[in-house]
């Protein structure tokens, strides 16, 4: 490009730019081809959301418009949640590692393409952002708070937040986001951990920790995720 | 034959006229009465018993540390790594408010959060809670509560007497592979402030159960970092990393770096295979301490401490 003001013929200039160019054809090439087979298409993955597919419900319908999900049927939120763990799930609800009614045949009918696309989707849907407004009765909120950021050692239990990030932003690809999930999704699941019916967590860590919790830290914590933006102020 | 005897007997005591039905009740009140002194009195032996079991705190005047905490283990489980132990600090959320309240929950925060609290100080990427759990509450864990009331003591690592003080100085000079900071200076005071807080209702000069590392029997076969390897991918690869540099979200160590540059020197206690391996068998993995048997904590420990890290700052400056 530099090369322009060169009117004249110069065989061996005029074959170094036949040569930059093609290489940078070949380049354009490759990386297109490369960046469709190992990225995700988020794009792809938003169809899929939205409209659904042969055999595929629209995810839309249950975890809503935005992946906010849905509380009162215990729903998961997916908005912003980490690529690596989505996919990671809905391979496990397709190999039957992990078990959900709804789920299983939705997972088995995707594609690992669509996987990865519908993952990526919703992975780059904004995430939770604090809001002002307490969920949590207060003394819940102070527990939950509590067993969040420290956890109840005298029962062995690390603070969540020591494996899920500070806030419960998580820690892609093992440790999901907690921040902003439905207080009725996250106690179903620490109920499953207990009850073993969920058990695709690695190395079983979540299950040593979910087996230590009384019910009424289950029901502290799930609320306070919901909203971890309160902090020891609410005391 | 037995209730053959017993039916004439009864039927004996009926002629005799001697006999009363209020007798049965007076059996059984008896019979509950003398079990029930039994069994509490077994119940206080076994409060006796209890401080002088663990060989290390045999000296600990038995009976007086158990007493002042009134906490006694109600599932008894003898082990070298049982987190049951003679003294139980306080709460963080009973911390005073007031000003000296202010100082101990900087302490706290300095502990759980160096790299903001004590930044100037740090020099890795390592914050005090990695390695003494639970802000520095849980047993086996090097508590603070079980540090405080044994300094000052003469140390063999700079062959002189410490105060509290100076032994925290080694954790910032090796662990944090950092520089002191000052004796007397706003951290020191903050994190004396906390400890002594944690220790309060502790025994001066006595070695509490659960203090530092436990020290764990040798392993049957010699620590091997090949076998190492193999248990460190197996159970700690996937939050310190399968290069073991930790992982890092925004800037900051979710889960702390094991060796190179942003991990503890080579003079830190936990470079030495000991007190790795303690800790790994108590604590790691995270919530599951004591999953590792001997051997594993022995070798993964061996595999950690083989790794190159920052040198020893004693060493570098002769």
């Amino acid at each position: 490009m530099r090369r322009h003001k060169s009117t004249s013929f110069e065989p061996r200039q005029r074959y170094a730019d036949t040569v930059r160019l093609l290489a940078l054809m070949v380049l354009t090439v490759f990386a297109s081809v490369w960046a469709s087979h190992a990225f995700a298409d988020k794009l792809a993955g938003g169809v899929i959301a939205q409209k659904g597919g042969a055999g595929i419900t629209a995810c839309l319908a249950c975890h809503g418009s935005n992946g906010e999900g849905q509380a009162a049927a215990g729903f998961p939120r997916l908005a912003g949640q980490h690529q690596a763990y989505l996919v990671k799930q809905l391979q496990a609800f397709a190999n039957g590692q992990r078990k959900n009614a709804q789920m299983d045949p939705i997972a088995s009918a995707l594609s690992a393409q669509q996987i990865s696309d519908v993952a990526e989707y919703y992975a780059s849907l904004p995430g939770w952002k604090p809001n002002a407004k307490p969920v949590a009765s207060a003394p819940q909120a102070v527990l939950g708070f509590k067993l969040a950021t420290s956890g109840n050692w005298s029962k062995g239990m690390p603070a969540c937040f020591a494996c899920h990030g500070e806030g419960g932003a998580g820690v892609a690809p093992h440790f999901p986001s907690l921040a902003g999930q439905m207080s009725t999704y996250t106690r179903a699941q620490l109920k499953a951990w207990q009850a073993g019916t969920r058990d695709n967590d690695p190395q079983g860590l979540m299950k040593s920790v979910a087996i230590k919790m009384s019910d009424e830290e289950i029901a502290a914590v799930s609320l306070y995720l919901e909203n971890p933006a309160l902090n020891e102020k609410v005391k | 034959m037995m209730s053959g005897w017993l039916k004439n007997w009864f039927e004996s005591q009926k002629q005799t006229r001697k006999f009363h039905p209020f007798w049965i009740v007076l059996v059984v009140t008896a019979t509950l009465a003398v079990g029930g002194l039994v069994w509490v009195s077994t119940y206080l032996f076994k409060i006796e018993e209890v401080p002088a079991v663990p060989a290390v705190a045999a000296s600990a005047a038995p009976g007086q540390a158990g007493a002042q905490t009134g906490n006694l283990p109600t599932t008894a489980k003898p082990s070298l790594l049982s987190v049951e132990h003679d003294f139980s600090p306080p709460d963080p959320d009973d911390i005073p408010e007031g000003e000296f309240g202010d100082v101990i929950r900087l302490g706290k925060n300095i502990f759980t959060d160096t790299q903001t609290y004590a930044k100037a100080y740090v020099g890795n990427g390592l914050n005090c809670v990695n390695c003494h759990l639970d802000a520095g509450r849980k047993p086996d864990s090097a508590p603070l509560w079980a540090a405080f009331g044994m300094f000052p003591a003469y140390r063999d690592k700079n062959k002189q007497v410490n105060s509290y003080e100076d032994r925290l100085a080694g954790c910032f000079r090796f662990s944090m592979n950092g520089k002191a900071p000052p004796l007397g200076g706003k951290e020191m005071v903050a994190l004396t402030s906390y400890s002594y807080w944690l220790a309060q209702g502790a025994p001066i000069g006595v070695a509490l159960k659960g203090r530092g590392y436990p020290e764990l029997d040798q392993p049957a076969l010699a620590p091997d970092e090949v076998r190492g390897k193999v248990v460190f991918e197996a159970n700690c690869a996937i939050c310190h990393g399968a290069d073991g540099q930790g992982t890092l979200v925004k800037g900051r160590y979710v889960f702390p770096p094991l060796w190179g540059s942003q991990s503890f020197n080579a003079g830190a206690g936990m470079s030495k295979i000991h007190n790795a391996a303690g800790f790994i068998k108590a604590n790691m993995p995270l919530g599951q301490g004591g999953s590792l048997n001997l051997q594993d904590a022995w070798d993964v420990a061996k595999f950690m401490t083989s790794h190159e890290r920052p040198a020893d700052p004693r060493l570098a400056k002769k």
